[in-house]
């Protein structure tokens, strides 16, 4: 499997991206700055990984949606290409209008830390396949807006189609129909608050995270 | 001689129904302090800049763009332009 993983300035989770693909999967993946305007060729998975681009000034994700490489993303994903977006990359997906809803300051006003319990509501995705009859899985969550919302029309739109993926167990951050990551219309656009990327081997403390990427490598050889 | 820019105000603010966590933090606060009769505590944003141009009207139109494009987040932000 290729992968680009994409890196702005305060991102902090690309190189764990990075070790989590080539560890579980010995997938081969580029680094890709932000003010690139074309990504590698035969890519079968862009990555936006977690932290705080662009300091989330003005809002979480808002002017990383507006860098160069993002306008190249657009054009992979509507090429067919698989963007898994964690965490800032959730936000930064939702700010480019790849994903549907919005990410507002958890209504604990606290950033939430901690391992979270997530229920795979749709096992049917390129992304989630490997996942078998598992009906949850442990990773971990770290972000302070990670409160999911979308109005009254669109959720209606996004659980009539299933897009829904990983639904909190318990929920941590006020997001609406607990819900913890969707997917887009077409199934291969991804955005998820929970870090797959921080549990993809046991010493981890969970290996939950790593049946993703070993999904997206069995879509790449079907 | 340049003519003096025109000055540009943005406010940006979570959509009615969009729940403020801030606003409701604050609100807590300013109750404690004693001011009971405050209510409906909502925390936005001010932008504030300089924009070359002559016709205000034409610039409230650029603010609008520049909302819809970056500034405000539609999903859950309203907005309001102001040329001065």
């Amino acid at each position: 499997m290729k992968a680009a993983v994409l890196v702005f300035p305060g991102s902090n989770c690309d190189r764990d991206c990075k070790t989590a693909i080539e560890t579980s999967v010995k997938g081969k993946v580029e680094m890709v700055w932000h003010q690139e305007t074309e990504l590698p060729s035969g890519l079968d998975l862009i990555v936006i990984p977690g932290g705080f681009s662009y300091g989330d000034y003005l809002r979480c994700g808002a002017m990383a949606a507006q860098s160069p490489v993002m306008a190249a993303v657009r054009r992979e994903a509507e090429r067919g290409v698989s963007v898994l977006g964690i965490c800032n990359g959730f936000q930064i997906l939702c700010e480019s209008g790849l994903l549907p809803g919005a990410l507002l300051r958890n209504s604990g006003l606290k950033y939430v830390c901690k391992p979270i319990e997530l229920t795979i509501e749709n096992r049917a995705t390129r992304f989630t396949n490997a996942y078998g009859d598992k009906q949850t899985v442990w990773m971990t969550q770290g972000n302070g807006d990670g409160n999911f919302f979308a109005d009254a029309e669109s959720l209606k739109a996004i659980e009539d189609n299933e897009q829904v993926v990983f639904r909190y167990v318990e929920n941590p951050n006020g997001s609406m129909n607990n819900i913890a990551g969707i997917i887009n219309r077409a199934g291969n656009v991804l955005g998820m608050m929970p870090h797959p990327d921080r549990a993809f081997e046991a010493a981890l403390g969970s290996a939950d995270g790593a049946p993703m990427f070993k999904s997206l490598v069995d879509a790449v050889v079907a | 001689m340049k003519a003096p820019p025109l000055k540009a105000k943005v406010h940006v603010f979570l959509k009615p129904g969009v729940l403020d966590v801030q606003g409701k933090a604050v609100e807590g606060a300013l109750h404690g302090l004693g001011w009971d009769g405050v209510a409906n505590v909502r925390v936005g944003k001010l932008l504030e800049f300089d924009l070359d141009g002559s016709d205000p009207e034409a610039a409230k139109g650029e603010l609008t763009a520049m909302c819809e494009k970056l500034l405000a987040n539609t999903v859950i932000e309203s907005y309001k332009v102001e040329v001065a």
